[in-house]
């Protein structure tokens, strides 16, 4: 399988990526920061104030290096995209698929059998490992909800229904969120999932890990020439990357909320590295956001054994393969798309 | 015969010949994948590529050769085209220099005719665009470092012609066909994206993977 590459995150304010041959140079000022050779890299990330030179960008878009500016919040400014090429008739597939209720329900079908399976099984394993202390009752009761919802959801045939059923997984799943931080309680608390803004630590966390897994989606997705922005579980929507979601749906409890936790827990974040705006709004400073990149990418290099390919792969190489299996779905070669279901 | 704009790589054929879903991912699909772009050789593409030429007396090496066929419907480039000095008879003293396409290779020689084919389909442009003959060329393959003549004989034009057809049928059709899993499937770039054993016939499904999976998470 494709090898894990690296991002390269850039959180310097001020900072300045230039090509030379065949490596990206990060500089501050005259002072050079670091040389990346670009083979080793699939995508560069930019927080804030960082500015790219127009070759690099080039440079990158013809070696398939996707390149987003975020805000320093972590908040999706733009991408650089290269002249398009790729899989028309792929892309074109796509669409049709999209423009048809019963396909996109198909997927969507797919899509959250993956995200409620993934969310029964983190509630399930926290269960298994810290049993002694959690309140088991509410997690159990949880857990079986969800296995009522995986059911439900096998046998809905409306995208709207599956919508109401998804409504309802997420609702009990975050209902026990808060349980399953078992260490620095007092400063970490889940009571409701709060996006625009992220109303405490947790939330910021979780919206924090969420752009990050879907910047990486976002990138597979073009790399392996489908349209991000084309959804099934998610409708288009301006400044909405639909297929991305739809994808993340399956990686947020997997990847992003078990990060979340386990930052918590092993005390790897600390309260104070986070900041309550006037408007109740939390975010994190620039200390905690390389502590979360850091643990991120770490993260990606942990190995595991895809379940439909039935290959070891590591974590950072996921995107990429359920992008690729979503493509070859759209093509015809697979007569669903199979969801990243952990076991 | 075809016009400029229906012209396909020629590089193509030879993966068509390897394999035609190998083919349909590259051409209809458009898959990037650095794998490929490694086994195709870059680096041993990259000195001879330059464009330049060279005399060396009796032979004249051109290097990056553009090509193109509007009969075989290719357009391409050739890494090395020699042309060898032949002198006519003394009484005119007329020099001629002779085409000779040379392919570089990284591997070592295959089991199929696919390098070959590209090689004739390097000459038959060749001779369309100078208005001659040419009977031989060479393969030169990286790994055993050796270079073997080849001739372009009536068998071997026809292999190349009916693979050019099909190439084109191919592209056209914009349907890739599904995997025929086998013993080449190991050697080839691009199987990661092309899962030949999941997705030949009567292998797992996606419904029985879902429900294999859920079914182990029952209680």
């Amino acid at each position: 399988m494709k090898r894990l590459l690296n991002t390269l995150y850039v959180t310097t304010q001020g900072a300045y990526l230039t090509k030379e041959g065949e490596t990206v140079v990060v500089k501050v000022g005259d002072d050079t920061l670091g040389k990346v050779p670009v083979h080793t890299l699939c995508s560069i990330v930019c927080f804030g104030q960082v500015m790219v030179s127009p070759p690099l960008m080039g440079f990158c878009a013809q070696r398939n290096v996707s390149m987003s500016f975020l805000t320093e919040y972590g908040r999706f400014l733009a991408k650089v995209q290269g002249p398009v090429s790729g899989n028309v008739l792929l892309r074109r597939q796509q669409y049709r698929l999209a423009d048809s209720a019963d396909e996109s329900a198909k997927v969507a079908r797919s899509v959250l059998i993956g995200k409620i399976s993934n969310s029964r099984t983190v509630l399930r394993r926290m269960l298994r490992d810290h049993a002694e202390r959690l309140d088991n009752d509410d997690m159990l009761k949880a857990a079986e909800r969800l296995g009522i919802s995986l059911r439900k959801v096998q046998s809905a045939a409306s995208l709207e229904q599956l919508r109401g059923i998804e409504g309802d997984a997420a609702h009990h799943y975050f209902s026990v969120f808060d349980n399953l931080i078992i260490s620095q309680r007092e400063e970490f608390f889940f009571k409701v999932r709060s996006r625009r803004p992220p109303m405490d630590r947790v939330n910021c966390l979780l919206s924090f890990l969420y752009t990050l897994v879907l910047h990486d989606i976002r990138g597979a997705c073009e790399t392996v020439g489908l349209d991000p922005a084309v959804g099934y579980l998610h409708r288009d929507r301006p400044e909405r990357a639909g297929l991305a979601l739809d994808m993340l749906e399956e990686f947020r409890p997997y990847l992003a909320d078990r990060l979340v936790l386990s930052l918590i827990n092993l005390n790897q974040v600390k309260p104070s590295g986070f900041k309550k705006l006037e408007t109740g709004a939390v975010t994190m400073d620039d200390e905690t956001r390389k502590v979360v990149l850091v643990a991120y990418q770490k993260r990606k290099q942990d190995e595991i054994t895809h379940p439909f390919l039935n290959e070891k792969v590591s974590v950072g190489i996921l995107f990429h393969i359920q992008a690729m299996l979503f493509a070859r779905f759209t093509r015809n070669d697979l007569e669903g798309y199979p969801p990243f279901i952990w076991q | 015969m075809f016009t400029e704009d229906e012209l396909i790589q020629l590089s193509a054929l030879q993966h068509l010949v390897f394999c035609e879903r190998q083919c349909a991912l590259i051409h209809i699909e458009q898959v990037w994948d650095e794998n490929l772009y490694t086994a195709e050789g870059r680096i041993m593409h990259e000195h001879v590529d330059s464009g330049k030429s060279e005399n060396r007396g009796d032979i004249k090496i051109a290097t990056g050769v553009p090509l193109r066929s509007l009969i075989l419907g290719l357009s391409g480039k050739a890494d090395v085209v020699e042309f060898h000095k032949i002198r006519g008879d003394s009484a005119k003293k007329k020099v001629t220099w002779q085409p000779f396409p040379v392919e570089y290779k990284r591997g070592s020689p295959k089991r199929d005719n696919c390098d070959k084919v590209q090689l004739c389909a390097q000459a038959i442009c060749l001779e369309e665009m100078l208005g001659t003959e040419i009977k031989h060329g060479a393969l030169f393959y990286g790994k055993t470092r050796r270079r073997f003549d080849v001739t372009f004989d009536a068998g071997l034009r026809h292999e190349t012609e009916q693979a050019a057809m099909r190439l084109h049928e191919l592209v056209e059709s914009g349907k890739t066909p599904p995997p025929l899993y086998g013993a080449k499937c190991k050697n080839c770039s691009l199987s990661d994206i092309c899962l030949p054993e999941k997705i030949t016939k009567g292998n797992l499904s996606v419904e029985t993977y879902i429900k294999k999976c859920l079914s182990q998470d029952a209680e």
